[in-house]
Order: C-alpha cells, then structure tokens, then sequence
C-alpha cells in the first residue's frame, strides 16, 4: 500500500509542478484582459453558404488553429496578425475564435469540426501538418472555407474551399542579404580580411526546399553587392533547438565565417554571434534588445494581409485564391528597422532601392545570369510543384530568364544547389 | 519520517482505517470534489477575474455541447480505457508496466507499416486481418521483452519498460523519415487518403462508433478474465505475493511473461484503433502520454475495468472542458491544466482518507 501511496502523491506532485510551470510562462495571453461574456457553443447555428453574395459582417465568425499557444514565437507571429486583423476590420472578441495547442492529428479534423460547428465561416490552421486534417474537415462541411499557411495541396486537391497561403519570404531574404554584402564590403575595406575571405554561415532548420529557397535568396543578395563572397551551411534537423543552433553557429564561426544568418526559430545563432561579435541578419523578428552590437536587420512574414484578404473574399462573396502568396507588396513580407550601429553605412537606403526593384519587376531574386549551378547556367528546370510520394518534378520553373518561386503553388519549390554555397551537412 | 516508538507521540500519526461503509467512503469522494470546486473557482477568480460558475457551465458544455463533443468525449474515453485495460493486469500483478507507450507506438507502426506497404496490393478485408494481427503481434513482442528479462534475471521492470518507450518512438521517427511525404515534411500526412485502404470500417455513419464498441467488447472481457478466470487468480496470487505463488505451485515466470504478453497485445489493439481507426497516420506523439495517464486511471479504479470507465471519464471530461476553457475565454490553455490539477489532486487526496486515519495527540479531531 506504501508504494501505491508513494505513487498516488508522485503524480499528484507532477500534476501541481505542471500546473505551476504553466503560470509562470504564461507572459502575455493575446485576450485574456476583457472577458468574452456569452458562451457560444452551444447554439452551433446552421453555417450560410459564404459563396452566395457574401454576409453581414456581424454574422462573420472566424476560427484558427494554433499548434502551440503564444510561447512559441512562430505561433505567436500568427496571433499577433490575427488580432491585429481583428482590430484593423473592427470584428469583436467573440467573432474570432482561437484554439491553441492543437496537434497535427486527428485533433486538429476534431478543432476544425467543432470550430464549423461553432458556427464559423473561415476556419484557419497555421501548421504544415494540419493540412491533411484541414482537407478532410473541408470535404465535410463544402459550406466553410479552410485556409492553411505553408501548405502544397491546394492547387491539386480540386476543393473549392480549402486554400493554402504562404509569403515570397524570399525577397525579404534577398533584401537581408544585401544588407549582409554591404556589411561584408564595410569590413573588407576596413582590412579585417580580404574579399577572397568574405564567408558567411548559416544555420538552417533542415535541408528541404523552404529552408534552400531562403538561404539561396539571402546568398543571392549578398553576392549582388559583394561578387567574392561564399557561403557555408549547416542543418540542426529542429525547427527549435537553442542548443543546436547556436553549437551550429559557433561551428560556422570556428571555420572562418564573416557574418551569420540563420532559418530557424530560438535565439540560439544570434546570441552566440553576439558573444563572438560577429554580424548576424535575422529571422522573424527583431533580435535588437539581445543583441544590440551585432544585429543587423531581420525578415519576417506578416499574415495580417492575408487575414484580411480571406475575411474580406468572405464578406463581399468573393472566392478565396486556392493559393495565395504574400509580397512586399502586400505587406506580407517585411524587415525590421536596421541596427545603424552593427550595419554599414547607406545600408537602409540601398535597401529601399533594391525593394524598389523588386517591386517594380526589373530586378528578380532567381535571375539564372546571377547563379550557376555545377560550374553550368541553368535555363530550364522541373520543379516538385504538385506533392506526391515519389517527389516527381512535373513544373518547368524557369522562363523569361528567372525562377519562377512561389508562383506555381504558394509553398516554396526552389531546391537547386547553386555554386558558392557549400553545405556542410545534411538533415531531412 | 521514520515513526520512532518513543514516548513523546507525535503530532499526529496515521493509521490504516477498516474498510468503510460504500456510503461513507462515497461521502468523502463526494466531499472531495465539491472541495476541489470551491478551490478552483477560488483560484479561477483570483487569477482571471472570470465568473466561475460560467467557467464550469463552459467546461460542461465543452464536453457535452454538441452531438460532435459527445462522440468525441467517447472517443476518448474509449482509446483511453483501452490503454489503461491494458496496464490493469500487469499492474495487478505488481509488474510497472510504464511502457504502455511504447507498446502502443509499436503497434501503431505496424498498423502504419501495412497501411503503407501492403494498401495497393492485396484486398481490403485481407489488409484489416494483416493489420489486427501485426499490430497486436508487435504490443505484445514489445511487452514481452521487458518480461523476458524480467522473469529470466530479474532485471528492474520499470526502467525497461521506461527505456523501451523511447526506443520505440525513435523507431517511429525513424520510418516517419523513411515514409515521409513529402519529402523533408517530417510527416506521413493522413494514409491513403484516396483509396482509404485499410482503414477500419465506419459503423452506423459515426467515425467513432466503431472503436467505443471494440473497447466496451475489452472492457467486458478483462473484467471476467481478471475477476473470474484462473489467469486472473493467478495475477492477484503473484500480485500479492510471488513466494506465495511459488508456494502454492504458480509458476511465477510463466504467469509474467503470459499476462505482458496480454498487456502488451492490447497496447497494441490501442495502436491500431489509433493509427487506422481514426487518426490514420502515425507519429511520434500519437500515444499522446495515454501510457501514463493509464496508470492514474488504473490506480483510481483499483483495477477495477469497470470502475476504470468511470475514472476515464471523469480524466477524459476534465481535459475536454479544461480545453473548451482556453477556446471560449482566451486563457492560456496551461489555466485548464491548473482546474484538472486541482481536481485530480482533492480526488487521489481523497483515496488517501478512505484508506488512512490521521490521529492527532491532543485530541481526537478527525480530516475527511
């Protein structure tokens, strides 16, 4: 009986440290300060068909799913959109429903049911791997529309309400990137080292085509103020691994690296550029406040356009994009302020330029005169534009002299390894 | 704290009760949860600012609300009565099985593996015979290896059990790799989506009808073989002593190994519920911790498979309306976790004061 009592109070204790540790991280929940005062659960009202001539805005309800709640800072950057959307349409607490923690299984099919039950006309799920769960819950009810970030289904799913969106991340990277030449160009001229030295690293989550297509744009806008320059990669196989990350960064530091930039989501490769006083450009969200001397400007995605754009498709009757990529533009991807005190001089305005470019269609991330892979120019290439199993190239990417990036499908499909980057390894 | 027979009495001891009559040991369960109510809507007003009584009315209605909630509550009540069913004879035996999570991962990936392997080859109905038998094969080998070792040489159940979780889930994020699609997605994604090869037949048009009526069918069959049958004297003679059960001619070994054979078999029945009942694809997480929050549901029941509806339930409610909670009032999900730990906290508590006295040394003052 002792041990069953030892056992009982073992768990009980868990059960309370549990609990505890909970608290303690809960930093600022997005809606906890005014109560949402009716319960709606449980009216579950017959969901209009959106398509037919749009509704009243105050019958618009929205559901998302989260796979974490607001300690994770990629779920976060979806909740801060979300209600910044919120506020900028003017919908109320209680029109925007938020389910959080919701894995990638037969819970998020689950969420999405409940959340149609609920009453809500869009339903929104911001993981990769909600995406087979979103399309089963979209063929269920044909009534509510199903959007999900980054996944590849859309255009070949044949379903009228499930859509997929995704940013052109990879001309915010482009733009870093020159930012991270300029400074490369600052400390050649300085005599730190020669232009035959200007490396710089980059620590990447895994060796698939989001994370080549970002680290190829921010290589591209580097080499096109500062030709000389090479590139090592490293993978840590995490999304979030602080340890991995920044063990990645000192490594690529170790072998004689410039300047550091990374694609994933802890803190881990800028800290340790900020203890080794090394450069570093930064991913989603200024990293300023912890690194003041050596941040020098971040990309990041913003999905408040998008939210707005399928809530508005949704209130004036219009169908949704099956996929919808995001630009500069549209103000989905944006960059920080620059650090004047870590990046080169005319760093912001030569920034502003490209941009200008970029928009305007004269300049091109991929531009194929810029890069060469095997020694070789490429002028055509299949992409894996429409998943399958065997990942079989079936889109030809390259016309009018560019890659053609996330044109086809919103999901990034470039994966060439192009000359001048070097990957140290490989995670999948 | 050791209870050093001295004559200074301590501030007060504790003694084992006599049973207690079913209405006073009722009483004091009953007395529990109204207590463990009024901490937490205590605590909810404290720290929220929320109106309790909407809190519980929200918690209700998360698990109840709709017909969907309802089908779902069951859904998981049935996954995870079956795991707990599944621990009930070790434990009872005084074997810690702590590897119901690995067993079921094991049985999972078998059932994903024929899934994959074998859904454009052979008929339907052919695949569904493959995928029961290589599920329940593979729970019932990764039970058994712990209770080779453990009947062989004694080795220490727990850690084994323990250890071959995580050998089991790397295996699991091994072939995720492997079948991922696509390619450097880290998922497998909903099997056969298309063909829908393998997947258990739907019932009466309800998606989880099927799997509450197999674990009813378990539960039905545990409660006679643990209550009725020889096999299951023998576990309570082992369970409560393995010199008596030598004494008396049980082979102790023989008993181990065939019971987390049995344990390990139903693990794997939960891994095939989950992987082609309902989620249809596998991961590393889709055990979902159940391997452990069994061994609670086991414990509050006495071992009881029927009991253990009742305390599933009641896990199953608490998670379900803990979840609603967070939906419907923005909170940071952890504040249901603190409602469930409170509740759960009075609830074991309260086990404790049906089996224990507390003797104070000045008087007699009682705690219930």
């Amino acid at each position: 009986m002792k041990k069953i009592l030892a056992l009982m109070l073992a768990l009980a204790m868990v059960f309370a440290l549990a609990a505890c540790g909970g608290t303690e991280t809960e930093t600022q929940a997005p809606s906890t300060d005014a109560p949402a005062t009716e319960a709606p659960a449980t009216e579950a009202p017959e969901t209009e068909a959106p398509a037919a001539g749009g509704i009243a805005k105050e019958d618009l309800k929205v559901g998302f799913i989260f796979l974490h709640d607001e300690n994770s800072t990629y779920d976060l950057n979806f909740l801060n959109a979300a209600n910044a959307a919120r506020d900028a349409l003017g919908f109320t607490e209680d029109q925007f429903i938020y389910r959080t923690n919701v894995p990638e299984g037969q819970e998020c099919y689950d969420a999405a049911c409940e959340l149609a039950d609920m009453g809500c006309n869009i339903i929104f799920a911001d993981s990769f791997g909600h995406e087979d769960f979103m399309i089963q819950a979209a063929k269920e009810f044909p009534d509510v529309e199903f959007c999900h970030a980054t996944g590849t289904r859309a255009h070949t799913e044949g379903l009228d309400n499930f859509h997929n969106a995704f940013a052109s991340i990879y001309e915010g990277r482009y733009l870093a990137g020159v930012a991270a030449g300029l400074k490369l160009n600052e400390m050649i001229e300085a005599g730190e080292f020669t232009a035959d030295e200007a490396k710089m690293g980059y620590v990447g989550a895994f060796t698939y085509a989001e994370v080549i297509s970002g680290y190829t744009s921010f290589y591209l806008g580097a080499k096109s103020v500062c030709p000389t320059v090479t590139m090592d990669v490293t993978f840590t196989g995490s999304w979030y691994d602080e340890t991995a990350e920044k063990e990645g960064a000192n490594k690529l530091i170790a072998n004689g690296c410039k300047l550091i930039s990374q694609h994933a989501d802890s803190m881990g490769a800028p800290t340790a550029c900020e203890e080794a006083g090394v450069p570093n450009v930064s991913y989603n969200g200024s990293t300023i406040a912890a690194c003041p001397n050596t941040f020098i400007v971040s990309s990041s995605i913003n999905w408040e356009p998008y939210f707005e754009y399928m809530i508005n498709c949704v209130l004036n009757g219009e169908a949704i994009a099956a996929d919808w990529t995001g630009t500069i533009a549209t103000g989905s991807v944006v960059l920080t302020e620059v650090n004047e005190a870590a990046a080169a001089a005319g760093t912001a305005d030569k920034i502003a330029e490209v941009q200008a470019a970029l928009e305007d269609g004269s300049l091109h991330v991929f531009d194929v005169t810029t890069f060469t892979v095997d020694g070789a120019a490429m002028d055509s290439y299949m992409a894996d534009v429409d998943t399958d199993a065997d990942y079989t190239p079936d889109t030809e990417a390259i016309s009018d002299g560019y890659f053609h990036e996330s044109e086809y499908r919103s999901a990034p499909y470039f994966d060439l390894r192009i000359d001048g980057i070097t990957l140290l390894d490989e995670m999948f | 704290m050791p209870m050093n027979k001295q004559q200074q009495a301590p501030l007060f001891h504790i003694s084992k009760r006599k049973a207690l009559p079913w209405y006073q040991a009722w009483g004091i369960r009953g007395a529990a949860i109204i207590l463990a109510l009024v901490v937490c809507a205590v605590a909810t007003t404290l720290m929220t600012g929320e109106d309790p009584i909407q809190v519980y009315i929200t918690m209700f209605e998360g698990a109840f609300g709709t017909s969907r909630k309802i089908w779902i509550l069951c859904q998981n009540i049935a996954i995870l009565l079956c795991v707990s069913l599944a621990v009930t004879p070790a434990f009872k035996m005084r074997f810690w099985n702590l590897g119901a999570e690995g067993q079921v991962l094991a049985g999972g990936l078998a059932t994903a593996a024929c899934m994959i392997l074998l859904g454009d080859s052979v008929p339907n109905w052919l695949l569904i015979c493959i995928m029961i038998v290589a599920s329940i094969a593979a729970g019932a080998i990764w039970g058994l290896i712990p209770a080779f070792f453990k009947a062989k040489w004694n080795t220490n159940e727990t850690l084994f059990t323990l250890m071959m979780n995580y050998v089991a889930t790397q295996l699991v994020a091994f072939f995720v790799i492997v079948w991922e699609v696509p390619k450097g997605a880290g998922k497998i994604g909903i099997i056969n989506q298309s063909s829908e090869a393998g997947w258990l037949p739907v019932i009466g048009g309800q998606k989880y009808l099927l799997n509450i009526l197999i674990v009813a069918a378990l539960t039905i069959g545990m409660y006679v073989y643990l209550q009725y049958t020889k096999h299951g004297y023998e576990i309570s003679v082992v369970g409560e002593s393995e010199r008596t059960a030598r004494y008396v001619g049980i082979k102790v070994e023989k008993v181990i190994l065939r019971t987390m054979l049995l344990s390990g078999a139903v693990c794997g029945i939960a891994g095939l519920l989950l992987v082609g009942g309902t989620d249809h694809t596998i991961t590393t997480t889709i055990a979902g911790g159940r391997g452990f929050t069994a061994v609670m549901v086991a414990w509050l029941a006495k071992f009881n498979p029927i009991f253990m509806v009742l305390t599933t339930f009641l896990l199953s409610f608490l998670d379900r309306g803990a979840s609603e909670i967070s939906t419907i009032f923005g909170l940071n999900s952890s504040f249901g976790d603190i409602l469930t730990g409170i509740i759960l906290f009075f609830i074991i508590g309260s086990e404790f004061f049906i089996s224990y006295k507390l003797h104070f040394r000045t008087s007699g003052k009682k705690e219930g």
